[in-house]
């Protein structure tokens, strides 16, 4: 399924690392490294996909692809690289919510449910960022419910909350030029969807288990 | 003169036997000495070591120990490379500090491109204006251009909050991370009389001075510190270590002046100037630290902390030290 490793990736992966300064922080319960699993952050930054890709043990990045906008990964250069170095999955941002019909939107959803677990397949990772766009930073917006499907179509999968420290100040929103700072990059401790758990209920764990990450968080 | 090639060729002419690299290569020998030294006395005390909190204590100076053999051997490398190798080495040091000191201290949306402007402009050009020799620039860029540049490229972006704040700090850093850093490998552009090809070593003298008497103090305060100078702002700095320490590295200086223009009384009130001075940064950066609500700058260096934790006490001691022989060394 991954084929080959494009000669590009790990080159990109440690210009990533260089440009992002990122330290990486790991929980207890990470080092069966080959489980299936879905990555899920807040997100700040054009860098986040980027950044936490090259985080990943080598190994572990040959088989996780990242879950991104078709509109903006469609053209040119970026198109090259999403097909060819991330084998990124290219989505239709917004597509329920623009769907006429409450009908279409189910199915436009489940559409794209189909396409992340068909990606995942057998072996790959997904990273994906559940608030839908990138925010200020501040604050982690409410997750969209893609996770909480995805998660019950694939059981076996675990799910991975990441937090993304300083890439906002990094590569803010509209600004095409890094400020070569440090950011840091936690992963926290795998979750699965509980039974009989209720979507609500679950995507508002899931983004407490992201926000939980955030450093100092705990201390006070 | 800022051709690298002309650099190096020079720094391998001066491989020829000269006086000037016969003292160079002693003080590298003195420092290899050092190094081997405190690996062996590693060795030993972590085989005497009883308990937990003594074997911590070790691991960790064994770890500063084996950090200090790569940075040796880096800073030994680029100034045998000559001026370009020490340009690139320094100005390196200054992006690395700034990105550790900028990440630690908050600034806004609005900061960005003036940010862009301090990593990518103005800290590169510090480093340029030393490789063409243009002292009279060189003194003045960051002091007087970037400081009206800085505050006016934040007023541009429209964000207010906080103006005066956010000015200060990044016109900070690039004082203390790019501009007074700067002045140590700008001591290879002075012309000395008398001392003309070895410029290397005054450099060498400055960073092994500085480092040595931040070692001696570590050591002095372990072994004998008890009253603390500055509890609330570093818990580890005694009047023992700090008054242990830098009578050593003033010794240590002193000892060295046949390396330097000095002699040997002078060598002993440089070394005594760049030790004092080297508490002082180290102070000031410790109070910056505490403000922000940690202990390093970063975790790049092991059992060090950042680049900063490591030189701060550099950033402090070098453009005094260059201006003190600047004025009394050079017509």
């Amino acid at each position: 399924m991954s084929g080959g490793v494009h000669p590009l990736a790990g080159i990109i992966a440690g210009f990533a690392r260089a440009v992002s300064g990122v330290q990486v922080r790991w929980s207890d319960g990470f080092s069966d490294t080959a489980r299936q699993r879905i990555y899920f952050a807040n997100h700040t930054s054009h860098l986040d996909f980027v950044v936490l890709w090259s985080a990943l043990p080598a190994e572990v990045r040959r088989r996780t692809r990242p879950v991104a906008a078709k509109d903006y990964w469609e053209s040119g250069v970026k198109a090259y690289l999403a097909q060819n170095v991330f084998r990124a999955v290219l989505v239709q941002r917004g597509a329920a919510a623009q769907a006429p019909s409450e009908e279409e939107a189910r199915a436009a959803g489940r559409a794209t449910i189909e396409q992340l677990a068909e990606a995942l397949g057998e072996t790959d990772s997904l990273i994906l960022f559940p608030e839908g766009t990138r925010g200020t930073g501040e604050s982690v917006a409410p997750f969209r419910s893609g996770l909480f499907h995805l998660a019950k179509r694939k059981p076996d999968a675990e799910l991975v909350p990441v937090y993304l420290e300083n890439l906002n100040r990094i590569l803010p929103k509209g600004e095409f030029l890094p400020v070569p700072l440090i950011s840091v990059l936690t992963f926290g401790a795998p979750m699965l969807v509980e039974e009989r758990e209720s979507k609500e209920a679950f995507l508002e764990r899931a983004r407490a288990a992201v926000c939980g990450l955030r450093r100092g968080e705990n201390a006070q | 003169m800022s051709d690298p090639l002309e650099s190096a060729e020079h720094a391998f002419l001066e491989l020829d036997g000269s006086s000037g690299n016969t003292q160079l290569m002693w003080l590298f020998g003195g420092v290899l000495g050092i190094l081997v030294l405190a690996s062996a006395i590693g060795v030993v005390l972590k085989r005497t070591a009883k308990s937990d909190a003594a074997r911590a204590t070790i691991d960790n100076l064994n770890a500063r120990t084996r950090a200090w053999w790569k940075m040796c051997a880096i800073f030994a490398l680029t100034l045998l490379i000559g001026r370009a190798g020490s340009l690139v080495l320094f100005g390196l040091l200054s992006l690395l500090t700034l990105r550790e000191y900028i990440t630690l201290v908050p600034t806004r949306r609005g900061d960005h491109r003036t940010l862009l402007w301090s990593f990518f402009i103005i800290t590169p050009l510090q480093y340029y204006l030393i490789g063409i020799a243009w002292y009279g620039f060189f003194a003045i860029m960051i002091p007087v251009f970037a400081f009206v540049f800085v505050p006016t490229r934040i007023a541009m972006s429209g964000d207010t909050e906080h103006f005066l704040e956010r000015a200060a700090k990044i016109q900070f850093g690039l004082m203390i991370c790019a501009f007074c850093l700067s002045h140590a490998p700008a001591l290879l552009i002075l012309k000395i009389p008398g001392f003309a090809g070895r410029n290397a070593q005054l450099l060498l003298y400055l960073v092994l001075v500085d480092q040595m008497s931040d070692v001696l103090q570590y050591v002095w305060g372990k072994l004998a510190g008890k009253h603390k100078i500055a509890p609330s702002v570093s818990p580890n700095k005694t009047w023992e270590g700090f008054l242990g320490g830098v009578a050593t590295a003033t010794l240590l200086g002193a000892a060295l002046w046949w390396a330097t223009p000095f002699t040997p009384l002078q060598a002993a009130g440089m070394s005594l100037v760049i030790a004092l001075l080297g508490f002082a940064g180290g102070l000031v950066m410790s109070a910056i630290k505490r403000d922000a609500g940690v202990k390093d700058f970063g975790a790049v260096i092991e059992g060090h902390g950042g680049i900063l934790d490591r030189i701060d006490s550099l950033c402090f001691a070098a453009p005094i030290f260059f201006h003190l022989v600047r004025y009394f060394f050079t017509p």
